[in-house]
C-alpha cells in the first residue's frame, strides 16, 4: 500500500473515486446472528463530501471500520481508486469519535506519527511540514503539549492535522465531533468545512446529526435501520464556501424535511423491532477484537 | 506535582498573555514550591496527625501502662535508645551494626527489584501483546502465583546455597509475579483506538510493540512497579526471619529472642522510612517517565 511517492505527497491533494459494492456484514455466532449492513452499495465521488447520515445504532461505525480496513466484510468489495481494500493503510486516514491521538506523545509527535514511522520524508521535510499544519489548525502555541493537556476541540484540530500529514486518498470522519460542546462542535464544523473547500479531498463523513449532515455535505446519504443499506441519496446543492444562514434558507429546509422524513421512517422501523437489538450491536462492536 | 501550577494558568489564559511572570528556576523554583506548600495546611495537618499518634502510643504506653501495652516499649523509650551515642539496649544511630542491617536489606532488595523488574515486565509486555504466548504461559503463572511466598522458604533453601541467594530468591519471586500481572493487565488496557489509529498510519506490528504498546502500558506497570516493591519488602523480612544473618528482619526477630525489645521497634520503624522512600523512588522515576501524564494531572490540581 504505497501508492503515493514522497515527492509528491507534499504540494497535490490526491482527487480519487471510492466505490462500494454489494457489502454485506453479519456479527455473532450462527444461532443469534445478526445482520449489520445488506446490499449495501455506495459511492464516495472524487473531490466530493459524502455525508452518511442513519439512525443510531444502525451499522455506521461497521461500514467506517469496513472502508479503513479494519474488518473484513462477509462479501463485497471497497474500491479506493480501483483498488481493492485489504487492511488499513495510510491512503484512508480516519478521524475517530473519541480522540486517538496517542496521549505519551506532544501535539507534535502525534502529528509526525505517522511519515516519521513509514521513513518517508526527512526530518527537516518532516518538521515543517508538520509545523505547516499545527499552524494551520491554530495549535502553534500547544505543539509541544500533551493531547491531556488540551481542550476537547484542540484535541480534535491536532487530529485532523495528524490525518492531513499523510496526504490520504480519502478522509474518513466518524461522527468526529460528538461529545464537543454545542460551541465548539459549531466551531469545529465551520473550520473543517473551511479546510475542506480549500483542498478538495475526498471525504466520508458519518454523522447522526441532520443539521451538520447538511452544512457540510455535497452528497448525502440516508441509510435505513439495521441491517444497513442506502435508502436514498440526495444531492446537496447549496453554493460553496458554506455559511451558517444557508442553513435557514428554503432549499437546506426542504432537504432536511426530505431526510428528516426518511430518518424518522427508519426510526420507527427499528423502534417496532425492538430496541434490544442495538445494544446487542453496540456490545458485539466492543467486544471485537 | 504543584510545580506546573505555572502551566495550567497558562493554558487557561490562552497563549500570548503579555504580563506572564516568568517561570523560576533552580533554587528559586524550589522556594517557590516551599513556600507553596508551607502556605498549604497539609503540612501541619501531618504535624499533627503524626504529633497525635506519638501522643496516645506515649500515654498507653508509658503513661498508663494498658494492659497490653505494657510489654511494648514506648515513644520516650525508643527514641532516645535510637538516637543515643550509648543504647541501652545496643541498637542506635551512632552503632554501625544499624548501617549494616539496613544495607544489607537495601541491597537484597535492590537486586531482587531489579532482577523482578528486567523479568517481569518483559515477559508481562509479550503476555498481554501476544494471544498465543499468553495461552502458554497464563496457566502456570495463575498456578504459581497464589502460592504464599513463605511457602517457598523450604524449596528456595534447598535450591540456593548460603544464605544470601534464597533470601534474594524469595524476594524477586514475590516481587515478579505482581510486575508480570500488573504489565500484562496494563497492555490489556490499552484502548483499541490506539492500535486502530496506529495501523491507519502504517505503523508495522513491530512498530505498534514500541510506539503503542510499551508506553501504554506505562501507568501500569508503573502501578505494578509500587505494589511489587512493598511485596518484595514483605518477603524479603519474612525471608530473612527465616534463614538470614543480617538484615533489618533478621534484627527483628534476634531482638524479641533476645528480649531486646527496643531494638526490635527501632527495626520495624526504620523498614517503614525506607520502604517509604523506596516506593517514592518508584513513584517519582514513573512521573519522569510519564511526563504527559504528570502534566494533565497537574492541571486537574492533583
Amino acid at each position: 500500500m504505497h501508492q503515493t511517492p514522497p515527492a509528491s505527497a507534499l504540494g497535490r491533494i490526491p482527487r480519487v473515486n471510492v466505490e462500494i459494492r454489494g457489502l454485506n456484514m453479519a456479527y455473532g455466532e450462527a444461532w443469534h446472528r445478526q445482520q449489520v449492513i445488506t446490499d449495501l452499495d455506495l459511492d464516495v465521488p472524487a473531490g466530493q463530501m459524502t455525508v452518511v447520515i442513519g439512525p443510531s445504532g444502525c451499522g455506521k461505525s461497521t461500514l467506517v471500520n469496513i472502508i479503513a480496513g479494519f474488518e473484513k466484510p462477509d462479501s463485497g468489495i471497497v474500491r479506493v481508486d480501483g483498488q481493492p481494500v485489504t487492511g488499513p493503510g495510510h491512503d484512508r486516514m480516519v478521524v475517530f469519535q473519541e480522540t486517538a491521538l496517542m496521549p505519551w506523545l506532544t501535539v507534535r509527535q502525534n502529528v509526525s506519527f505517522g511519515p516519521q514511522l513509514r521513513g518517508e520524508m526527512d526530518r527537516a521535510t518532516l518538521r515543517a511540514e508538520a509545523d505547516r499544519l499545527i499552524d494551520k489548525v491554530g495549535l502553534r502555541e500547544f505543539k509541544d503539549k500533551y493531547p491531556l493537556q488540551l481542550s476537547g476541540g484542540m484535541q480534535r484540530r491536532a487530529e485532523l492535522a495528524r490525518a492531513m500529514i499523510n496526504q490520504p486518498k480519502l478522509m474518513i470522519m466518524d461522527e468526529p465531533f460528538r461529545g464537543l460542546d454545542a460551541m465548539s462542535r459549531e466551531l469545529m464544523q465551520e473550520f473543517f468545512l473551511k479546510l475542506f473547500e480549500e483542498n478538495r479531498r475526498t471525504n466520508l463523513f458519518v454523522t447522526s446529526e441532520i443539521d451538520e449532515a447538511i452544512f457540510l455535505a455535497d452528497r448525502l446519504v440516508v441509510l435505513s435501520t439495521r441491517p444497513a443499506t442506502v435508502r436514498s441519496v440526495i444531492e446537496i446543492d447549496l453554493p460553496r464556501p458554506r455559511t451558517y444562514a444557508m442553513l435557514a434558507s428554503e432549499k437546506a429546509f426542504d432537504y432536511k424535511r426530505e431526510a428528516l422524513d426518511i430518518l424518522h421512517q427508519e426510526a420507527m422501523k427499528s423502534f417496532k423491532m425492538g430496541s434490544g437489538q442495538s445494544d446487542f450491536l453496540e456490545a458485539y462492536a466492543k467486544r471485537a477484537q | 506535582m504543584s510545580g506546573d501550577g505555572t502551566s495550567s494558568v497558562a493554558i487557561q489564559r490562552g497563549g500570548g498573555a503579555p504580563a506572564r511572570p516568568r517561570a523560576p528556576t533552580g533554587i528559586a523554583y524550589f522556594q517557590y514550591v516551599l513556600n507553596k506548600k508551607l502556605r498549604s495546611p497539609t503540612p501541619y495537618l501531618m504535624a499533627l496527625g503524626i504529633g497525635g499518634w506519638i501522643l496516645i502510643y506515649w500515654l498507653f504506653s508509658e503513661v498508663w501502662n494498658l494492659p497490653r501495652f505494657e510489654k511494648m516499649p514506648g515513644p520516650v523509650a525508643v527514641i532516645s535508645d535510637w538516637f543515643s551515642r550509648k543504647p541501652f539496649q545496643g541498637t542506635s544511630i551512632f552503632t554501625e551494626t544499624y548501617y549494616v542491617h539496613i544495607w544489607v536489606s537495601v541491597r537484597r532488595i535492590m537486586i531482587a527489584f531489579a532482577i523482578a523488574t528486567a523479568i517481569g515486565v518483559p515477559l508481562g509486555l509479550i503476555m498481554g501483546w501476544s494471544r498465543r504466548f499468553k495461552d502458554y504461559a497464563f496457566p502456570i503463572l495463575e498456578t504459581l502465583r497464589p502460592i504464599p511466598i513463605l511457602a517457598w522458604v523450604p524449596l528456595a533453601i534447598l535450591m540456593f546455597k548460603g544464605l544470601e541467594t534464597p533470601v534474594i530468591f524469595l524476594a524477586t519471586l514475590a516481587s515478579l509475579f505482581v510486575t508480570v500481572l500488573n504489565t500484562m493487565l496494563g497492555v490489556e488496557s490499552i484502548d483499541e483506538a490506539y492500535f486502530r489509529a496506529a495501523g491507519c498510519l502504517g505503523s508495522k506490528p513491530r512498530q505498534v510493540f514500541w510506539h503503542v504498546v510499551i508506553p501504554g502500558s506505562l501507568p501500569f506497570i508503573f502501578t505494578g512497579l509500587q505494589i511489587s516493591m512493598g511485596v518484595a519488602w514483605f518477603s524479603l523480612v519474612a525471608a530473612e526471619m527465616v534463614s538470614g544473618d543480617y538484615g533489618l528482619g533478621y534484627l527483628i526477630l534476634s531482638s524479641y529472642v533476645n528480649s531486646v525489645t527496643v531494638p526490635m521497634v527501632i527495626g520495624m520503624l526504620t523498614l517503614g522510612f525506607v520502604g517509604w522512600i523506596t516506593s517514592a523512588l518508584v513513584r517519582m522515576a514513573g512521573n519522569q517517565m510519564m511526563q504527559w501524564r504528570t502534566r494533565a494531572l497537574a492541571l486537574e490540581g492533583r
